[in-house]
C-alpha cells in the first residue's frame, strides 16, 4: 500500500472565493499542509486578497495579515522581528504573493528580505500576469502570451518580451533554500514546503499557479495542464540548497510544448514558427538547468576502499 | 533622573530606549540619521534588547513596524522629508490597522530643489493619513513627547500611530541640557504593551482584509472616533507624566500671554521660542500681543482654538510650509475651526522659515506689526516681504 505523505490536516477552509480550477487556491491548500498550524501568512494585494473572503470572514485557519502590493518582503521581516522580540520561537513566517507583487513592484522588498537573511519563507505564486485586476501583463508573463495589455491585434503578437527569471534573481542572493513547486505534483510540492519550513534563514518558493480565466483554458484541466508544464520543460521542478541545484522531476525526454500551448487561449494565435521559437526557449532553459545541476553537484563521497568495506 | 547634554535626535533615541521598544526599523536620510545610529549602538551594546531591521527603503521601514506591531511588538522608526513621502501609502495602513507605531520625523524641506533645512511640508503632506502629530519646541520636549506618544498611541480609546516632529538642525542637531528620567520612572509610566496582540498564532484571524460599502464606512467611522478621543485622553497622559517627572506642556495649544491680547501669533516648533521672546519685548513696550503654540497639528485642537478666538480680534498663523491654497495649512485649519464661532477674528497667514531659512525676532516683530496695522493679504510670504526691511534682533 502506498504511504500517504501529504498531511491530512486542512488549514484552508471550504467556501473560499477562488474561481473554479484556481491554481493559487490549490497552491495555498498544499502550502499550509506543508507549513503547519503555527504559520502566520502575510499577503499583499493579489488574487488571494479576494480568495481569502471579505471581512468578517477568512478562508484560512491561520492568522492572515494584509499589506499593500509591494511590501511582502518587508512585512515578513517585521513579523519575524516581532516573533523574535516576543519569544514566539515556533512560528513559521510566510509571505504569499503573486508574480506582479513579487517580480515587478515587490522586487525591492523581496531583495531586501533575502539580503538580510530574514528567517522567513517567501512564496511567489505565479499565474503569469496581473490576474486579479483583469489579466494584464507582468514581468512574469511568458513571451508571446495574450493579455489585455499585450493584445493580439495589428502588429502586436502578445507580450514581446521574455518571462523574467525570478529564480535567478533570487538565487543571486544565496538564499538558504529555493525551489520550484507545481500543485500538479502534490507529493513533491508538500515535501518542498516542509523542507522550506524546516530550514532556517531566507527561503523562496516559486509556485506554478494556472489561471483558467486569464490563460483561457478549461477549469477542469488545471492539474493536467500543470503536468504538461513540467513534463514539457516549461516549468521544471528543482530545488537549490547551498548553491547546489537538484532537479526533482526528470523524464528521459521532454514532451512537446505544443499540447501545453494549444490548451490555452492566450497562445491560440501562435503560428508554427512561434510555437517552435517558444519550444527553443524551453529547451535551452532545460539544458541550462541540466548543466547547472551537473556543475553544482556536491562532490561525491570518497570511494570506499576494500579495507573500509571489509 | 540624570541631566545630559544632547541633540533633539539623541532625545528621540534615548526616549525610544526608555520606552523599551522591541522592534526598530529605519532607512537613513539626512537629518534623521543620528537617531538611528544611536539606536543601532544601543542595540549593538545590548543596552536595548530590540530587533533592529535595517531595511532597503522607508516604505519597507514602515511596513516592518506595521507588521511587527500587528503581532504585538512596541515599535519605533524615524525619517525625514523624501523618506516620509515614500512612506505615505503605509502611513494610511498604519492608522487603518490601528497600529500604535511611534515615529520620529525630522521636518525637512521637500525637493526640488534639494534642501535639507527645516520645513514642515513633509509632515503637512501626511495630515490626512490618520496619524497624530506633535511638534515639540525643545529637545527636552522631544524626549518627553516620545514617551507620552506611546501612552497615547497604545491607549485602547485611541490606538493610533503618532509622529513626533522636530525642526531639522534647530532641534535635530542642536544640543541642549535634557533631564532624562530613570528607567524605573518610565517603566511605571509605560507598562509593556497590552499582550492581546491582534494576530494570535494558531487562531484564524485576518487583519487588513477587504470589504464593500457595507463595512468600509464603519471602519472609517471608528478611526474618526478614535481621533476624537485624543482631546479626552491627552490630559490624562500629560497629568500622569507630570506626576512622575514634574514636566507638562499645556496640551495641544499652549498659550502665552494671550489673556488680554489684541493680536496673537500661532506658531509651531522652534519658531515658537523666538516668538515668545518677542512677545515679552513687545509687551514691555506696551503692546498687547500673545502667542499660541500649535503643539499638536493632528488632531487639530479645534476647541482650544475656538476658545482663543472668543477673545482675540487678530490671529496670525505662521506656516513653515507652503501648500497650494489660499493660506498655509495651519492657517487653513484654524480658519475652518473658527468659522462657526460667534466672534470671528481676522485671520492672516504667514509663510516663514521655508527650507531652513531663519525666523528671526525681526521677522516675528514684522509679523506682529502686519497683524496689528492693516488688513493685508490673506497670506504673506514673510521670508520675502521682510528682505531688506527687517534686521535681526
Amino acid at each position: 500500500m502506498a504511504r500517504l505523505t501529504i498531511p491530512a490536516q486542512e488549514l484552508m477552509y471550504r467556501g473560499h472565493a477562488a474561481c473554479p480550477g484556481c491554481g493559487p487556491a490549490l497552491a495555498m491548500r498544499l502550502l499550509l499542509k506543508g507549513f503547519g498550524p503555527r504559520t502566520i501568512v502575510s499577503i499583499p494585494a493579489c488574487c488571494w486578497t479576494v480568495i481569502a473572503t471579505p471581512y468578517p470572514t477568512t478562508a484560512l485557519a491561520v492568522p492572515l495579515l494584509d499589506t499593500p502590493i509591494e511590501s511582502t518582503g518587508a512585512s515578513i521581516s517585521g513579523l519575524r522581528a516581532a516573533a523574535d522580540a516576543l519569544g514566539l520561537d515556533d512560528l513559521t513566517i510566510v509571505g504569499v504573493a503573486g508574480d506582479g507583487g513579487t517580480a515587478d513592484i515587490g522586487l525591492q522588498s523581496l531583495s531586501g528580505m533575502l539580503e538580510r537573511r530574514t528567517n522567513a519563507i517567501y512564496v511567489m505564486y505565479d499565474n503569469e500576469g496581473y490576474m486579479n485586476t483583469g489579466v494584464q501583463r507582468s514581468g512574469a508573463t511568458p513571451k508571446g502570451a495574450w493579455t489585455t495589455t499585450t493584445p493580439v491585434q495589428g502588429r502586436s503578437r502578445g507580450k514581446p518580451e521574455s518571462k523574467k527569471a525570478i529564480m535567478e534573481i533570487v538565487l543571486a542572493h544565496r538564499p538558504a533554500y529555493a525551489a520550484t513547486l507545481n500543485p500538479a505534483f502534490p507529493e513533491d510540492f508538500v515535501r518542498k514546503a516542509e523542507k522550506a519550513r524546516d530550514h532556517a534563514g531566507a527561503r523562496f518558493l516559486h509556485v506554478y499557479a494556472p489561471c483558467p480565466p486569464g490563460w483561457k483554458f478549461d477549469s477542469a484541466e488545471t492539474v493536467a495542464l500543470g503536468r504538461l508544464a513540467t513534463d514539457s520543460g516549461v516549468f521544471p521542478l528543482y530545488e537549490v540548497e547551498e548553491g547546489a541545484y537538484r532537479i526533482t522531476r526528470k523524464l528521459g525526454e521532454l514532451k512537446s510544448v505544443e499540447p501545453y500551448l494549444r490548451a490555452q487561449g492566450r497562445f491560440r494565435h501562435f503560428t508554427p514558427a512561434e510555437v517552435e521559437e517558444f519550444a527553443q526557449d524551453v529547451r535551452s532553459g532545460w539544458e541550462r538547468l541540466l548543466r547547472l545541476e551537473a556543475e553544482t553537484a556536491p562532490l561525491p563521497p570518497p570511494a570506499k576502499t576494500a579495507a573500509s568495506t571489509a | 533622573m540624570t541631566r545630559e547634554v544632547m541633540s533633539g535626535n539623541y532625545a528621540q533615541s534615548y526616549a525610544a530606549k526608555l520606552a523599551r521598544v522591541q522592534v526598530i526599523s529605519a532607512y537613513p536620510i539626512t537629518p534623521q540619521t543620528s537617531i538611528v545610529e544611536r539606536l543601532a549602538e544601543f542595540v549593538a551594546s545590548g543596552e536595548l534588547p530590540a530587533q533592529f531591521v535595517k531595511v532597503e527603503s522607508e516604505h519597507s521601514a514602515m511596513q516592518v513596524v506595521v507588521s511587527a506591531s500587528a503581532l504585538g511588538a512596541r515599535t519605533y522608526t524615524a525619517t525625514s522629508s523624501q523618506g516620509l513621502l515614500l512612506m505615505h501609502e503605509l502611513l494610511h495602513w498604519a492608522a487603518g490597522m490601528r497600529s500604535p507605531v511611534v515615529m520620529g520625523v525630522v521636518n525637512r524641506a521637500v525637493a526640488p530643489p534639494w534642501n535639507i533645512g527645516a520645513d514642515h511640508t513633509d509632515t503637512m503632506a501626511q495630515r490626512d493619513t490618520g496619524w497624530l502629530q506633535f511638534s515639540p519646541e525643545s529637545n527636552q520636549e522631544v524626549l518627553d513627547t516620545v514617551l507620552m506618544a506611546y501612552r497615547l498611541a497604545e491607549d485602547p480609546r485611541v490606538r493610533l500611530p503618532v509622529m513626533v516632529n522636530e525642526d531639522a538642525f534647530f532641534l535635530s542637531h542642536t544640543v541642549e541640557p535634557v533631564d532624562v528620567p530613570s528607567q524605573e520612572v518610565v517603566d511605571r509610566y509605560l507598562p509593556p504593551r497590552d499582550a492581546r496582540a491582534i494576530l494570535r498564532p494558531g487562531v484564524a484571524s485576518r487583519l487588513g482584509s477587504f470589504t464593500g460599502p457595507e463595512h468600509y464606512v464603519e471602519f472609517r467611522h471608528e478611526l474618526a472616533r478614535a481621533t476624537e478621543n485624543v482631546p479626552k485622553v491627552l490630559p490624562e497622559v500629560e497629568e500622569e507624566y507630570e506626576r512622575l517627572t514634574g514636566r507638562r506642556y499645556g496640551g495641544a495649544l499652549p498659550l502665552y500671554r494671550t489673556e488680554d491680547a489684541d493680536a496673537v501669533l500661532v506658531t509651531m516648533g522652534t519658531a515658537s521660542t523666538t516668538a515668545r521672546s518677542v512677545v515679552d519685548t513687545l509687551r514691555a513696550q506696551g503692546q498687547k500681543v500673545g502667542l499660541a503654540r500649535l503643539r499638536m497639528f493632528r488632531p487639530f485642537p479645534e476647541e482650544e482654538v475656538r476658545q482663543l478666538a472668543a477673545h482675540v480680534d487678530r490671529i496670525g498663523v505662521v506656516d513653515r510650509s507652503y501648500v497650494f491654497g489660499p493660506v498655509g495649512p495651519a492657517a487653513s485649519e484654524l480658519r475652518s475651526a473658527i468659522y462657526s464661532t460667534p466672534h470671528r477674528p481676522e485671520v492672516r497667514g504667514f509663510y516663514a522659515g521655508l527650507g531652513g531659512r531663519d525666523v528671526t525676532p525681526g521677522h516675528v516683530r514684522h509679523m506682529f506689526e502686519e497683524l496689528l496695522r492693516t488688513t493685508g493679504p490673506a497670506a504673506l510670504w514673510e521670508d520675502l516681504a521682510a528682505m531688506g526691511v527687517v534686521s535681526d534682533g
